[in-house]
């Protein structure tokens, strides 16, 4: 029985389409990596969200790894991931300082005390100058800042533990380590 | 003629075209082909000069100027490491936003300035279909609900 | 309570849907009249299901119940009772259990319409229906839930994007998906008879109403989208050749060309493997959409951050699909010997040089859509394929394909052409090219040979489609359904190009600074802004302009574009102010304050440009009237009594 060849050209060329796919799955073409990344951290001193005489910083956590998480009240995905970050700060492995962004003082205070405070402090940046100059441009938002005051990761979109374990956990100082 | 030899010819008649349309399609992309580069590729002179292409980043906040009472606005196109400043006369689309993603569709000039002759937003609705997935990353609003 | 329900209906609809497959594949094979019938009220099953699970998002989004992810995501308090409804297919995982929805629903039909159907084959069938039935509900179970809950709830949602606030967009999905979904039905018939391995001119007959009526569906869809775009997106255009338009294109090209080619199946028995190849890819090309659409893999500046397992599922279960049917299709469609003679001139030759040129067509737009992807494999650089090339590489073989259509409309089954016609047909033509001309260079002043052509062949496929009705009236010859439809069908092909040659031809769009009481000309017209205010709506604050529109001096309208802001928060959004009319529309769009009093305003003046979505109208009606045609209703009791006596062991 011969199969004549032509019969199977639309199957090999489908194949060879899907192997195109295959390789642009692995690309992630939207993905833009922050150019943060290896860079220092943007110095800030921002008033803190609970008291206004007071003021919280980059420079807080000098010489150690620290945690930056941008959130608002009006970001859904912030409630989201609300749940990942309380257990993150649980773990106490590291210290997370909240960015709360482009929101209002009265309300971010009251989703801290209705939802949880995973924070060990939290800015105030209602009119976002901080946030822009870490290259914000959404919330949520995640940032892992080393020891010499580096970001090293970044993560758009909310954070799972999932994510945590997979990207972010691997970068911290083992457990001995901590001062 | 018989049928074979017609069958034969309209077999050929059919490759030659596709190889033809094929050439005609090849040529044309060179034409066609929008090139994006970022503002340090930009810089570096990675992007074609003299030929449009798309340059695309954040827009920096407080760099959008425009000329009072005209068309002409200016602003500044960063990836956080370099800037290019863009001129265009025009309307903005509505997601434009200083601090927000932004392409640029234009040409350099001699002064270093892009002249862009299309502005999109990123995530540009110009064409916004509905099976867009609803993006786990909220922009911020412009007032804060209640 | 009620999410959860949805999802547990879901999950039955899944195991109904793996239940059709096997009882109706294995059905067929074992010839158990038992495993068949379960196979048909597997369908019923899934349908009821998959409605429920749909009304239970329904219900979720009317209760503005934001402990549900999904609905958090994509509605708000505020938001209109019909835009919550629409919002169930706002987004990725309600569009979803929409797709599901329309593929139960056209399962069900099949089902039903199907009694006089050899059973095995039918059974067939319904078991390639299941197949991706449960791909897509697997895909929503597996990766996109969208009974997801949100935990703690949101007291608010996100809003439905604005955009799609708007009653065509809010239908426009629906319509879309019963015509991408509805070539499953083609597909599913074309993997049967393939299975079988035989092919007679009834399969032909079957399929074809199911066709037209999905390809008609389609064409609506894709018309509300473009008109949408248009009205909506303040900024005048009516199609991008945007990968995502491009996803539902190339499906609505294949699917014109299996219609065409149906034709040739039905009355001749010609072109059959190739007839089956079409039904496999136009509803390959749907699925292909879809990934496109949903996985990011393409650069866009619309690039969404999806999960690359979704890209993963979708990718590996078009592999399966198509892959599979393209397989068999490969292993069977040898066997399908079709050979009859025809004349050059002969309906079947028109027809192949109609699936030659719709399909080079597609495969242009394909390579054009997917040249992108190619090239960041290989890491030569980020690029996008612009416009002016889709224009052209689209343009080369419709000229053709129109010209042919006007003789095409007329030629019979394998004779050549008679000699009486072609006097008539020269007539059409001669007055064709003269209307042309008259049209450019009176109408417009501005005689361009492009535009001279453009009309001159939509002119001649408008009046050689006249023709027909024309000569069977003089001869008091009955036109049945099929021939009414398909000369409004072509009629409408030709109306659609007067529409695209006027406005691609001389469009004109502008951009001005404009204060109160100044004015600025485009076209003849003059456009003043006369008046600026604040104006409220439902849910949104908006500035409204008052543009009056002049031509020599006497008033034609007052415009009142609006720029929007929505209370739930977002970006500003325009509303184009447009004036309708028979031989233009007049354009005008808010842009933002420019200080010294001046606001910026887009201009534009659109010629014909109605006539594009008329066209599509007829095209649809024509397709839906040839659909119905009483032949297909009459066999289908014929093939019923052959199927009895051939079935008798």
């Amino acid at each position: 029985m011969k199969l004549p060849l032509r019969f199977l050209i639309p199957a090999l060329a489908f194949a060879v389409l899907v192997g195109f796919f295959v390789v642009g799955l692995h690309r992630d073409p939207g993905e833009i990596p922050s150019p943060l990344i290896g860079k220092a951290a943007p110095a800030f001193s921002l008033e803190s969200l609970g008291d206004p005489g007071w003021k919280v910083g980059s420079a807080d956590f000098q010489g150690r790894p620290w945690v930056l998480n941008v959130w608002a009240t009006w970001c859904v995905g912030c409630r989201e991931e609300h749940a990942a970050m309380l257990e993150i700060a649980r773990e106490n492995r590291v210290p997370i300082m909240g960015l709360n962004w482009r929101d209002d003082r009265a309300l971010a205070l009251r989703w801290l005390s209705q939802l949880g405070n995973p924070y060990v402090s939290v800015a105030f940046d209602p009119e976002g100058h901080v946030a822009i100059d870490w290259g914000v441009y959404g919330a949520p938002e995640t940032f892992l800042i080393d020891a010499g005051g580096r970001v090293v990761r970044k993560r758009i979109g909310p954070m799972t533990p999932a994510i945590w374990a997979r990207d972010f956990a691997p970068l911290l100082p083992p457990r001995t380590a901590v001062p | 003629m018989t049928p074979r030899r017609k069958r034969l010819l309209a077999v050929l008649a059919i490759v030659a075209g596709v190889g033809i349309a094929t050439a005609l399609a090849m040529l044309a992309f060179r034409d066609n082909l929008l090139y994006f580069y970022n503002p340090t590729q930009v810089l570096a002179g990675d992007a074609p000069t003299g030929r449009t292409f798309r340059i695309g980043g954040m827009v920096t906040e407080g760099s959008l100027k425009r000329t009072a009472g005209t068309l002409l606005v200016q602003f500044v196109v960063t990836d956080y490491q370099h800037s290019v400043p863009v001129r265009y006369e025009g309307l903005l689309p509505d997601l434009f936003k200083e601090g927000k993603g932004v392409i640029a569709h234009g040409h350099m000039t001699e002064s270093g300035e892009f002249a862009a002759d299309e502005v999109l937003a990123k995530h540009d609705e110009n064409y916004m279909p509905p099976e867009v997935a609803a993006s786990l990353h909220t922009p911020t609003p412009a007032r804060v609900s209640q | 309570m009620i999410p959860e329900l949805g999802q547990f209906a879901l999950i039955l609809a899944l195991l109904l849907a793996i239940a059709q497959v096997v009882f109706g594949l294995s059905g067929a094979a074992r010839r158990d009249p038992a495993w068949m019938a379960a196979a048909r009220s597997a369908v019923v099953g899934q349908f009821v299901f998959v409605a429920l699970a749909f009304g239970a998002l329904a219900w979720a989004f009317v209760e503005r119940d934001f402990s549900v992810k999904y609905v958090a995501y994509n509605s708000h308090s505020e938001l209109p009772l019909f835009y919550r409804i629409a919002a169930v297919w706002g987004a990725h995982e309600g569009s979803l259990l929409l797709w599901s929805l329309c593929l139960s629903a056209w399962t069900l039909a099949v089902t039903a319409a199907s009694a006089s159907l050899d059973p095995p084959f039918r059974s067939r069938v319904l078991g390639f229906l299941g197949v991706i039935s449960v791909g897509f509900q697997l895909f929503m179970l597996t990766t996109s839930n969208p009974f997801e809950r949100l935990v703690p709830a949101a007291t608010e949602g996100a809003d439905l994007n604005p955009l799609l606030q708007d009653f065509a967009l809010a239908v426009h999905p629906p319509i879309l998906y019963l015509g991408y979904v509805g070539f499953s039905v083609a597909f599913a018939f074309a993997c049967a008879t393939l299975l079988e391995g035989r092919l007679d001119a009834a399969w032909a007959r079957w399929t074809r109403p199911w066709t037209l009526a999905a390809w008609l569906f389609l064409t609506i869809g894709i018309s509300l989208g473009s008109w949408w775009a248009y009205y909506e997106l303040g900024w005048g255009g009516w199609w991008f050749w945007d990968p995502v338009e491009n996803a539902s294109f190339m499906p609505w090209l294949a699917g014109t060309a299996l219609i065409h080619s149906l034709a040739v199946t039905e009355k001749r028995g010609l072109f059959k493997s190739w007839t089956l190849l079409l039904a496999v890819a136009a509803f390959s090309l749907s699925l292909l959409g879809t990934f496109l659409v949903r996985s990011g893999v393409l650069i866009s500046v619309h690039a969404f951050a999806t999960d690359p397992k979704r890209g993963i599922f979708i990718l590996s279960f078009l592999t399966l699909v198509i892959g599979g049917a393209l397989v068999l299709y490969a292993w069977r469609a040898p066997r399908l010997k079709s050979s009859a003679a025809f004349e050059g001139t002969s309906r079947e030759s028109f027809l192949l040089f109609n699936n030659a040129f719709l399909v080079a067509a597609l495969a242009l737009i394909l390579l054009g859509t997917l040249y992108p992807l190619f090239m960041d494999a290989f890491e030569l650089g980020k690029v996008t394929v612009g416009a002016p090339w889709f224009n052209l590489m689209f343009l080369v073989p419709m000229l053709p394909l129109v010209l042919l259509l006007g003789v095409g409309m007329h030629a019979a089954w394998k004779r050549g052409l008679l000699s009486s016609l072609k006097t008539r047909l020269y007539a059409a033509a001669g007055l064709a090219i003269a209307g042309a001309i008259l049209i450019s260079a009176a109408a417009y002043a501005d005689l361009k040979p492009m535009t001279t052509l453009g009309f001159a062949l939509a002119l001649w496929v408008m009046l050689s489609s006249l023709l027909i009705p024309l000569a069977r009236l003089r001869a008091r010859q009955p036109m049945p359904a099929a021939v009414i439809g398909m000369v409004i069908a072509h009629f409408g092909v030709g109306l659609a190009t007067l529409g695209i040659t006027g406005v691609q031809s001389y469009k004109v769009e502008k951009d001005f600074a404009l204060g109160i009481g100044e004015a600025a000309t485009i076209a003849g017209y003059d456009f003043r802004l006369s008046a600026l205010r604040s104006v409220r709506g439902p849910n949104y604050g908006a500035v409204e302009a008052d543009v009056v529109v002049s031509h020599g001096g006497r008033p034609v309208t007052v415009l009142h574009p609006q720029k929007r802001f929505y209370d739930s928060g977002g970006n500003a959004m325009t509303e184009a102010g447009i004036e309708v009319g028979a031989a233009r529309d007049l354009f005008a769009a808010l842009g933002d304050d420019l200080g010294q009093g001046r606001w910026s305003v887009r201009l534009q003046y659109k010629p014909l440009i109605r006539y594009v979505w008329l066209g599509a109208i007829l095209i649809a009606l024509g397709g839906a009237i040839a659909a119905l045609d009483r032949r297909y209703r009459l066999r289908v009791a014929a093939a019923a009594r052959d199927a009895v006596v051939s079935a008798a062991p």
